[in-house]
Protein backbone atom coordinates (compact mmCIF):
# COMPACT_ATOMS: atom_id res chain seq x y z
CA UNK A 1 0.00 0.00 0.00
CA UNK A 2 2.84 2.47 1.36
CA UNK A 3 4.66 1.85 -2.20
CA UNK A 4 1.70 2.73 -4.20
CA UNK A 5 0.86 5.63 -2.51
CA UNK A 6 5.12 6.39 -2.70
CA UNK A 7 4.41 5.88 -6.50
CA UNK A 8 1.51 7.81 -7.33
CA UNK A 9 3.23 11.21 -5.55
CA UNK A 10 6.40 10.07 -6.70
CA UNK A 11 5.35 11.03 -10.25
CA UNK A 12 6.82 7.96 -12.18
CA UNK A 13 3.38 7.77 -13.96
CA UNK A 14 2.79 11.79 -14.71
CA UNK A 15 5.42 12.52 -17.01
CA UNK A 16 4.69 9.41 -19.10
CA UNK A 17 0.52 10.02 -18.65
CA UNK A 18 0.88 13.37 -19.74
CA UNK A 19 3.06 12.84 -22.61
CA UNK A 20 0.61 10.40 -24.16
CA UNK A 21 -1.96 12.28 -23.71
CA UNK A 22 -0.12 14.71 -25.93
CA UNK A 23 1.37 12.38 -28.43
CA UNK A 24 -2.09 10.69 -28.79
CA UNK A 25 -4.31 14.08 -29.10
CA UNK A 26 -2.03 15.35 -31.96
CA UNK A 27 -1.79 12.17 -33.51
CA UNK A 28 -5.11 11.90 -33.53
CA UNK A 29 -6.28 15.18 -34.67
CA UNK A 30 -3.67 14.72 -37.92
CA UNK A 31 -5.09 11.27 -38.73
CA UNK A 32 -8.37 12.72 -38.81
CA UNK A 33 -7.36 15.70 -40.82
CA UNK A 34 -5.82 13.49 -43.18
CA UNK A 35 -8.19 10.52 -42.91
CA UNK A 36 -11.00 12.33 -43.68
CA UNK A 37 -10.04 14.54 -46.44
CA UNK A 38 -8.39 10.88 -48.15
CA UNK A 39 -11.97 9.32 -47.01
CA UNK A 40 -13.71 11.85 -48.70
CA UNK A 41 -11.38 11.71 -52.08
CA UNK A 42 -12.02 8.20 -52.53
CA UNK A 43 -15.57 8.41 -52.00
CA UNK A 44 -16.82 11.17 -54.10
CA UNK A 45 -13.68 10.93 -57.07
CA UNK A 46 -13.08 8.04 -59.19
CA UNK A 47 -9.96 7.97 -60.39
CA UNK A 48 -7.79 5.13 -61.37
CA UNK A 49 -5.54 2.95 -59.27
CA UNK A 50 -8.29 3.93 -56.55
CA UNK A 51 -8.59 0.51 -54.48
CA UNK A 52 -4.59 0.36 -54.73
CA UNK A 53 -4.38 3.45 -52.69
CA UNK A 54 -7.47 2.36 -50.23
CA UNK A 55 -5.00 -0.79 -49.96
CA UNK A 56 -2.08 1.41 -49.12
CA UNK A 57 -3.96 3.56 -46.65
CA UNK A 58 -5.03 0.41 -44.88
CA UNK A 59 -1.92 -0.81 -44.94
CA UNK A 60 -0.68 0.32 -41.66
CA UNK A 61 -3.72 -1.46 -39.77
CA UNK A 62 -2.12 -4.88 -41.18
CA UNK A 63 1.71 -4.40 -41.18
CA UNK A 64 3.91 -4.97 -37.83
CA UNK A 65 4.33 -1.81 -35.98
CA UNK A 66 8.04 -1.96 -36.38
CA UNK A 67 7.88 -2.37 -39.87
CA UNK A 68 6.28 0.43 -40.35
CA UNK A 69 8.92 2.21 -37.91
CA UNK A 70 11.52 0.78 -40.19
CA UNK A 71 9.65 2.94 -43.10
CA UNK A 72 9.37 5.75 -40.83
CA UNK A 73 13.17 5.79 -39.97
CA UNK A 74 13.82 5.28 -43.97
CA UNK A 75 11.69 8.51 -44.21
CA UNK A 76 12.59 10.58 -41.99
CA UNK A 77 15.34 9.39 -40.42
CA UNK A 78 18.88 11.26 -40.21
CA UNK A 79 19.79 9.54 -43.73
CA UNK A 80 16.38 9.39 -44.36
CA UNK A 81 14.83 11.02 -48.01
CA UNK A 82 12.70 13.46 -46.01
CA UNK A 83 14.65 13.70 -42.39
CA UNK A 84 18.34 14.08 -44.36
CA UNK A 85 16.33 17.21 -45.98
CA UNK A 86 15.35 18.59 -43.00
CA UNK A 87 18.69 17.96 -41.04
CA UNK A 88 20.20 20.13 -44.14
CA UNK A 89 17.99 22.93 -44.56
CA UNK A 90 16.59 23.47 -41.22
CA UNK A 91 18.99 21.22 -38.77
CA UNK A 92 15.76 19.37 -37.52
CA UNK A 93 15.58 15.43 -36.30
CA UNK A 94 12.15 14.18 -35.82
CA UNK A 95 14.09 10.99 -34.61
CA UNK A 96 14.21 10.36 -30.96
CA UNK A 97 11.98 13.48 -30.08
CA UNK A 98 8.37 13.42 -29.03
CA UNK A 99 7.02 14.70 -32.82
CA UNK A 100 8.51 11.58 -34.29
CA UNK A 101 6.33 9.98 -31.64
CA UNK A 102 3.57 11.89 -32.59
CA UNK A 103 4.50 11.26 -36.79
CA UNK A 104 4.69 7.09 -35.55
CA UNK A 105 1.20 7.08 -34.11
CA UNK A 106 -0.57 9.52 -36.82
CA UNK A 107 0.89 6.78 -39.32
CA UNK A 108 -0.56 3.96 -36.89
CA UNK A 109 -3.87 5.44 -35.58
CA UNK A 110 -4.50 6.97 -40.00
CA UNK A 111 -6.28 3.85 -40.99
CA UNK A 112 -8.79 3.88 -38.29
CA UNK A 113 -10.14 7.09 -39.09
CA UNK A 114 -9.77 6.94 -42.93
CA UNK A 115 -11.91 3.01 -43.17
CA UNK A 116 -14.31 4.71 -40.80
CA UNK A 117 -15.11 7.91 -42.19
CA UNK A 118 -15.14 6.17 -46.02
CA UNK A 119 -17.72 4.21 -44.50
CA UNK A 120 -19.60 6.82 -43.00
CA UNK A 121 -19.22 9.13 -45.55
CA UNK A 122 -20.03 6.21 -48.22
CA UNK A 123 -23.48 5.56 -46.22
CA UNK A 124 -24.66 9.31 -46.79
CA UNK A 125 -27.17 9.76 -49.48
CA UNK A 126 -26.07 11.75 -52.76
CA UNK A 127 -29.23 13.43 -53.14
CA UNK A 128 -28.83 15.63 -49.83
CA UNK A 129 -25.21 16.43 -51.52
CA UNK A 130 -27.26 17.34 -54.56
CA UNK A 131 -29.82 19.19 -53.11
CA UNK A 132 -27.22 21.26 -51.01
CA UNK A 133 -25.52 21.93 -54.99
CA UNK A 134 -29.27 23.19 -56.21
CA UNK A 135 -29.08 25.74 -53.41
CA UNK A 136 -25.98 27.33 -55.03
CA UNK A 137 -23.55 25.53 -52.51
CA UNK A 138 -20.02 25.00 -53.77
CA UNK A 139 -18.08 21.75 -52.73
CA UNK A 140 -16.54 22.56 -49.64
CA UNK A 141 -20.03 23.80 -48.26
CA UNK A 142 -21.34 21.24 -49.12
CA UNK A 143 -18.54 19.00 -47.65
CA UNK A 144 -18.77 21.21 -44.25
CA UNK A 145 -22.69 21.57 -43.82
CA UNK A 146 -24.37 18.19 -45.21
CA UNK A 147 -21.43 15.46 -45.68
CA UNK A 148 -19.34 16.04 -42.51
CA UNK A 149 -22.31 16.17 -40.11
CA UNK A 150 -24.59 13.78 -41.91
CA UNK A 151 -21.39 10.99 -41.27
CA UNK A 152 -19.73 12.97 -38.08
CA UNK A 153 -21.06 10.03 -35.62
CA UNK A 154 -19.10 7.60 -38.08
CA UNK A 155 -16.16 9.52 -38.36
CA UNK A 156 -15.96 10.56 -34.22
CA UNK A 157 -16.15 6.91 -33.63
CA UNK A 158 -13.18 6.13 -36.01
CA UNK A 159 -11.42 9.28 -34.45
CA UNK A 160 -11.86 8.06 -30.89
CA UNK A 161 -10.42 4.23 -32.08
CA UNK A 162 -7.32 6.18 -33.81
CA UNK A 163 -7.23 8.00 -30.06
CA UNK A 164 -7.10 4.23 -28.72
CA UNK A 165 -4.47 3.33 -30.88
CA UNK A 166 -2.45 5.64 -30.83
CA UNK A 167 -2.56 5.92 -26.75
CA UNK A 168 -0.93 2.09 -26.93
CA UNK A 169 1.43 2.62 -29.74
CA UNK A 170 4.42 0.84 -28.96
CA UNK A 171 6.70 -0.80 -31.71
CA UNK A 172 7.06 2.36 -34.49
CA UNK A 173 6.75 4.72 -31.70
CA UNK A 174 9.98 3.06 -29.72
CA UNK A 175 11.78 2.36 -33.07
CA UNK A 176 11.23 6.22 -34.39
CA UNK A 177 11.62 7.96 -30.81
CA UNK A 178 13.29 5.42 -28.58
CA UNK A 179 12.33 5.27 -25.05
CA UNK A 180 13.66 8.01 -23.53
CA UNK A 181 12.62 8.46 -20.03
CA UNK A 182 10.70 12.15 -19.83
CA UNK A 183 11.62 12.63 -23.44
CA UNK A 184 9.55 10.29 -25.11
CA UNK A 185 8.36 7.44 -22.87
CA UNK A 186 4.77 7.60 -23.55
CA UNK A 187 2.59 4.77 -21.23
CA UNK A 188 3.44 1.90 -22.76
CA UNK A 189 6.83 2.12 -23.15
CA UNK A 190 6.95 2.81 -19.52
CA UNK A 191 4.90 -0.28 -18.67
CA UNK A 192 7.69 -1.86 -20.93
CA UNK A 193 10.59 -0.56 -19.19
CA UNK A 194 8.75 -0.75 -15.64
CA UNK A 195 8.25 -4.51 -16.34
CA UNK A 196 11.73 -4.91 -17.03
CA UNK A 197 13.04 -3.30 -14.06
CA UNK A 198 11.45 -5.36 -11.76
CA UNK A 199 8.80 -2.81 -10.83
CA UNK A 200 5.41 -4.40 -10.28
CA UNK A 201 3.69 -1.45 -8.57
CA UNK A 202 4.42 1.21 -11.42
CA UNK A 203 3.45 -1.38 -14.08
CA UNK A 204 0.26 -1.86 -12.09
CA UNK A 205 -0.98 1.65 -12.00
CA UNK A 206 0.00 2.22 -15.36
CA UNK A 207 -1.75 -0.49 -16.91
CA UNK A 208 -4.78 0.17 -14.92
CA UNK A 209 -4.52 3.92 -16.38
CA UNK A 210 -4.50 2.46 -20.09
CA UNK A 211 -7.06 0.10 -19.23
CA UNK A 212 -9.59 2.18 -18.22
CA UNK A 213 -9.00 4.70 -20.61
CA UNK A 214 -9.61 2.21 -23.67
CA UNK A 215 -12.85 0.55 -21.73
CA UNK A 216 -13.80 4.36 -22.02
CA UNK A 217 -13.18 4.96 -25.66
CA UNK A 218 -15.00 1.36 -26.76
CA UNK A 219 -18.09 2.32 -24.58
CA UNK A 220 -18.22 5.54 -25.95
CA UNK A 221 -17.35 4.81 -29.50
CA UNK A 222 -20.22 1.84 -29.68
CA UNK A 223 -22.60 4.71 -28.17
CA UNK A 224 -21.64 6.36 -31.25
CA UNK A 225 -22.57 4.19 -33.37
CA UNK A 226 -25.78 3.33 -32.40
CA UNK A 227 -28.20 4.72 -34.53
CA UNK A 228 -30.01 8.18 -34.22
CA UNK A 229 -32.20 9.55 -37.47
CA UNK B 1 -39.78 31.26 -70.57
CA UNK B 2 -37.68 29.73 -74.00
CA UNK B 3 -36.34 26.24 -72.67
CA UNK B 4 -34.73 24.29 -75.56
CA UNK B 5 -32.91 20.82 -74.71
CA UNK B 6 -31.15 17.98 -77.16
CA UNK B 7 -28.81 15.96 -75.24
CA UNK B 8 -27.65 12.22 -75.17
CA UNK B 9 -26.04 10.25 -72.29
CA UNK B 10 -24.73 6.51 -72.28
CA UNK B 11 -25.27 4.56 -69.02
CA UNK B 12 -23.91 1.29 -68.00
CA UNK B 13 -25.59 0.09 -64.67
CA UNK B 14 -24.25 -3.90 -64.18
CA UNK B 15 -24.38 -5.49 -67.57
CA UNK B 16 -27.40 -3.15 -68.50
CA UNK B 17 -26.78 -0.49 -71.30
CA UNK B 18 -29.24 2.42 -71.50
CA UNK B 19 -29.43 5.23 -74.05
CA UNK B 20 -30.67 8.80 -73.21
CA UNK B 21 -32.28 10.49 -76.00
CA UNK B 22 -33.73 13.70 -74.79
CA UNK B 23 -34.47 16.63 -76.74
CA UNK B 24 -37.42 18.93 -77.08
CA UNK B 25 -38.09 22.75 -76.57
CA UNK B 26 -40.64 24.85 -75.66
CA UNK B 27 -41.86 28.47 -74.68
CA UNK B 28 -44.65 27.22 -71.83
CA UNK B 29 -44.28 27.81 -68.20
CA UNK B 30 -45.53 24.45 -67.03
CA UNK B 31 -44.27 21.20 -68.66
CA UNK B 32 -44.49 17.64 -67.69
CA UNK B 33 -41.61 15.14 -68.09
CA UNK B 34 -44.10 11.58 -68.88
CA UNK B 35 -43.95 8.49 -68.64
CA UNK B 36 -42.94 5.02 -67.14
CA UNK B 37 -40.06 4.38 -64.65
CA UNK B 38 -37.05 3.78 -66.21
CA UNK B 39 -38.14 5.90 -69.28
CA UNK B 40 -35.04 8.74 -68.84
CA UNK B 41 -37.80 11.30 -67.31
CA UNK B 42 -35.10 12.06 -64.26
CA UNK B 43 -32.16 11.53 -65.45
CA UNK B 44 -33.45 14.62 -68.26
CA UNK B 45 -34.22 16.48 -64.80
CA UNK B 46 -30.73 15.64 -62.90
CA UNK B 47 -28.86 16.81 -66.50
CA UNK B 48 -31.25 20.34 -66.28
CA UNK B 49 -30.06 21.11 -62.66
CA UNK B 50 -26.71 19.66 -63.32
CA UNK B 51 -26.74 16.78 -61.60
CA UNK B 52 -25.78 14.96 -64.19
CA UNK B 53 -23.36 15.51 -67.50
CA UNK B 54 -24.86 14.33 -70.67
CA UNK B 55 -22.25 13.37 -72.88
CA UNK B 56 -22.81 15.48 -75.78
CA UNK B 57 -25.55 18.29 -76.41
CA UNK B 58 -26.57 21.42 -75.33
CA UNK B 59 -29.25 22.65 -72.42
CA UNK B 60 -30.30 26.41 -72.94
CA UNK B 61 -33.05 28.49 -70.12
CA UNK B 62 -34.25 32.01 -71.92
CA UNK B 63 -30.81 32.41 -73.70
CA UNK B 64 -28.86 31.14 -71.61
CA UNK B 65 -26.36 27.90 -72.40
CA UNK B 66 -26.63 25.73 -68.89
CA UNK B 67 -24.83 23.37 -70.56
CA UNK B 68 -22.98 22.72 -74.24
CA UNK B 69 -21.02 20.00 -75.08
CA UNK B 70 -19.42 21.27 -78.42
CA UNK B 71 -18.33 24.85 -76.84
CA UNK B 72 -17.93 23.49 -73.99
CA UNK B 73 -19.76 24.66 -71.02
CA UNK B 74 -20.95 22.96 -68.16
CA UNK B 75 -22.48 25.27 -65.49
CA UNK B 76 -21.90 23.91 -62.40
CA UNK B 77 -24.91 23.36 -60.39
CA UNK B 78 -24.49 26.01 -57.99
CA UNK B 79 -24.72 28.52 -60.51
CA UNK B 80 -27.54 27.72 -62.61
CA UNK B 81 -29.95 28.46 -60.32
CA UNK B 82 -32.83 26.10 -60.48
CA UNK B 83 -35.27 24.97 -57.46
CA UNK B 84 -34.72 21.26 -57.31
CA UNK B 85 -37.69 19.31 -55.45
CA UNK B 86 -36.44 16.07 -54.87
CA UNK B 87 -38.62 12.35 -55.10
CA UNK B 88 -38.20 12.23 -51.01
CA UNK B 89 -37.40 15.91 -50.85
CA UNK B 90 -33.88 15.29 -49.81
CA UNK B 91 -34.63 17.08 -46.64
CA UNK B 92 -31.57 17.57 -44.66
CA UNK B 93 -31.92 15.24 -41.19
CA UNK B 94 -29.78 17.30 -38.75
CA UNK B 95 -31.24 20.80 -39.62
CA UNK B 96 -34.49 21.83 -38.58
CA UNK B 97 -37.76 23.27 -40.93
CA UNK B 98 -36.26 26.71 -40.45
CA UNK B 99 -32.52 25.94 -41.21
CA UNK B 100 -33.80 23.35 -43.97
CA UNK B 101 -35.50 26.91 -45.36
CA UNK B 102 -33.09 28.98 -44.93
CA UNK B 103 -30.28 26.30 -46.03
CA UNK B 104 -29.52 28.49 -49.44
CA UNK B 105 -29.75 31.73 -48.25
CA UNK B 106 -26.78 31.21 -45.29
CA UNK B 107 -23.02 31.59 -46.15
CA UNK B 108 -20.88 28.95 -44.99
CA UNK B 109 -19.63 30.83 -42.25
CA UNK B 110 -21.99 33.19 -40.37
CA UNK B 111 -25.10 33.91 -40.52
CA UNK B 112 -28.56 34.92 -42.81
CA UNK B 113 -29.11 38.03 -43.31
CA UNK B 114 -31.75 40.07 -41.96
CA UNK B 115 -33.42 40.67 -45.23
CA UNK B 116 -33.04 36.66 -45.56
CA UNK B 117 -34.08 35.51 -42.08
CA UNK B 118 -37.54 38.16 -42.97
CA UNK B 119 -37.54 36.03 -46.65
CA UNK B 120 -37.65 32.61 -44.69
CA UNK B 121 -39.80 33.51 -41.74
CA UNK B 122 -42.42 34.92 -44.78
CA UNK B 123 -41.70 31.11 -46.97
CA UNK B 124 -42.42 29.40 -43.33
CA UNK B 125 -46.01 31.47 -42.96
CA UNK B 126 -46.88 30.88 -46.17
CA UNK B 127 -46.38 26.97 -46.28
CA UNK B 128 -47.87 26.86 -43.06
CA UNK B 129 -44.85 25.39 -41.29
CA UNK B 130 -44.68 28.20 -38.03
CA UNK B 131 -45.72 25.03 -35.93
CA UNK B 132 -43.23 23.02 -37.19
CA UNK B 133 -40.56 25.19 -37.96
CA UNK B 134 -38.32 24.26 -34.87
CA UNK B 135 -38.69 20.41 -35.63
CA UNK B 136 -36.41 18.12 -37.71
CA UNK B 137 -37.93 16.69 -40.77
CA UNK B 138 -38.09 13.05 -39.50
CA UNK B 139 -40.95 14.73 -37.10
CA UNK B 140 -43.05 16.07 -40.22
CA UNK B 141 -46.10 14.44 -41.71
CA UNK B 142 -45.76 13.71 -45.30
CA UNK B 143 -47.11 17.09 -46.31
CA UNK B 144 -45.24 19.19 -44.08
CA UNK B 145 -42.46 17.38 -46.02
CA UNK B 146 -43.05 18.53 -49.18
CA UNK B 147 -44.31 21.85 -48.21
CA UNK B 148 -40.64 22.10 -46.74
CA UNK B 149 -39.00 21.02 -49.74
CA UNK B 150 -40.98 23.76 -51.52
CA UNK B 151 -40.14 26.40 -49.66
CA UNK B 152 -36.43 25.39 -49.35
CA UNK B 153 -36.61 25.56 -53.24
CA UNK B 154 -37.87 28.63 -53.31
CA UNK B 155 -35.81 30.54 -50.75
CA UNK B 156 -32.82 31.25 -53.13
CA UNK B 157 -35.50 32.90 -56.36
CA UNK B 158 -34.99 30.27 -58.42
CA UNK B 159 -36.14 31.24 -62.26
CA UNK B 160 -37.42 27.89 -62.58
CA UNK B 161 -38.90 24.87 -60.64
CA UNK B 162 -37.89 21.15 -60.80
CA UNK B 163 -40.11 18.58 -59.62
CA UNK B 164 -39.68 14.82 -59.57
CA UNK B 165 -42.53 13.06 -59.31
CA UNK B 166 -43.25 15.23 -56.27
CA UNK B 167 -46.47 13.31 -54.85
CA UNK B 168 -45.04 10.02 -54.97
CA UNK B 169 -44.54 10.04 -51.50
CA UNK B 170 -48.07 10.65 -50.21
CA UNK B 171 -50.97 9.19 -50.39
CA UNK B 172 -54.12 9.72 -52.33
CA UNK B 173 -56.30 11.96 -50.10
CA UNK B 174 -53.13 14.07 -49.29
CA UNK B 175 -51.95 14.14 -53.23
CA UNK B 176 -55.12 15.56 -54.24
CA UNK B 177 -54.62 18.37 -51.79
CA UNK B 178 -51.38 19.09 -52.71
CA UNK B 179 -51.79 19.17 -56.56
CA UNK B 180 -54.42 22.16 -55.08
CA UNK B 181 -51.97 24.07 -53.22
CA UNK B 182 -48.93 23.17 -55.84
CA UNK B 183 -50.88 24.99 -58.61
CA UNK B 184 -51.40 28.08 -55.79
CA UNK B 185 -47.73 28.38 -55.19
CA UNK B 186 -46.79 28.17 -58.97
CA UNK B 187 -49.47 30.89 -59.70
CA UNK B 188 -48.43 32.97 -56.69
CA UNK B 189 -44.87 33.29 -57.57
CA UNK B 190 -45.47 33.08 -60.64
CA UNK B 191 -42.34 30.92 -61.54
CA UNK B 192 -42.20 28.04 -64.77
CA UNK B 193 -41.97 24.95 -63.51
CA UNK B 194 -40.62 21.30 -65.33
CA UNK B 195 -42.35 18.06 -63.22
CA UNK B 196 -41.66 14.45 -63.95
CA UNK B 197 -44.60 12.49 -63.24
CA UNK B 198 -45.71 8.51 -63.87
CA UNK B 199 -49.13 9.74 -63.09
CA UNK B 200 -51.69 10.86 -66.28
CA UNK B 201 -53.66 13.17 -63.31
CA UNK B 202 -50.94 15.37 -62.90
CA UNK B 203 -50.23 15.57 -66.17
CA UNK B 204 -54.14 16.77 -66.83
CA UNK B 205 -53.54 19.16 -63.91
CA UNK B 206 -50.53 20.75 -64.54
CA UNK B 207 -49.15 20.54 -68.00
CA UNK B 208 -48.79 23.30 -70.84
CA UNK B 209 -47.29 21.08 -72.76
CA UNK B 210 -46.60 17.33 -71.70
CA UNK B 211 -42.97 15.49 -73.47
CA UNK B 212 -43.75 11.76 -73.55
CA UNK B 213 -40.45 9.52 -72.96
CA UNK B 214 -40.03 5.82 -73.50
CA UNK B 215 -36.86 3.38 -72.98
CA UNK B 216 -34.68 6.75 -72.26
CA UNK B 217 -36.61 8.68 -75.74
CA UNK B 218 -38.74 11.31 -76.29
CA UNK B 219 -41.86 9.34 -78.21
CA UNK B 220 -44.26 12.40 -78.30
CA UNK B 221 -44.57 15.98 -77.32
CA UNK B 222 -48.27 17.73 -77.15
CA UNK B 223 -48.95 21.24 -76.26
CA UNK B 224 -52.33 21.35 -73.86
CA UNK B 225 -53.73 24.61 -75.50
CA UNK B 226 -53.00 23.06 -79.48
CA UNK B 227 -55.06 19.91 -78.27
CA UNK B 228 -57.93 22.11 -77.01
CA UNK B 229 -57.62 24.18 -80.20
CA UNK B 230 -58.02 21.23 -82.68
CA UNK B 231 -61.18 20.54 -80.33
CA UNK B 232 -59.57 16.93 -79.18
CA UNK B 233 -59.81 16.12 -75.70
CA UNK B 234 -56.88 16.42 -73.41
CA UNK B 235 -57.90 13.42 -71.57
CA UNK B 236 -58.19 11.40 -74.36
CA UNK B 237 -55.16 12.14 -75.83
CA UNK B 238 -53.17 11.24 -72.23
CA UNK B 239 -54.62 8.26 -72.73
CA UNK B 240 -53.46 7.27 -75.94
CA UNK B 241 -49.83 8.32 -74.62
CA UNK B 242 -50.56 6.48 -71.43
CA UNK B 243 -50.91 3.95 -73.99
CA UNK B 244 -48.17 4.43 -76.00
CA UNK B 245 -45.62 5.38 -73.04
CA UNK B 246 -46.61 1.97 -71.35
CA UNK B 247 -47.10 -0.34 -74.41
CA UNK B 248 -50.73 -1.41 -73.71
Amino acid sequence: MSSIWSTLTGFHFIDPLMLTLKVAGLATLAAFVLGVGCAYLLSRRNFPFRDVLDAVFTLPLVMPPTVLGYYLIVLIGRRGVFGQWLQEAFGISLMFTWQGAVIAATVVAFPLVFKSARAALESVGPQFEDAARTLGQGELAVFLRVSLPLAFRGVLAGAMLAFARAMGEFGATLMVAGNLPGRTQTLSLAVYSAVQAGDDTLANILVLIISIVCVAILVATSRLLQPKF
Amino acid sequence: MQFELNITKRMRSGGDAFLLRSHFSTSDRALVLFGPSGSGKTLTLQAIAGLLTPDEGCIKVNGDVLFDSEAGVNTPTRQRNVGYVFQNYALFPHRTVRENVGFGLKPLFGRLSAEDSRRVEELIHLFDLSRVADLKPSALSGGQQQRTALARALATSPKILLLDEPFSALDQPLRLRMRTELSRVLENFGIPMIMVTHDSDEVESFAESVVVYRHGEVVGMHSAKAIAESGQSLTETIREQVAMAYEL
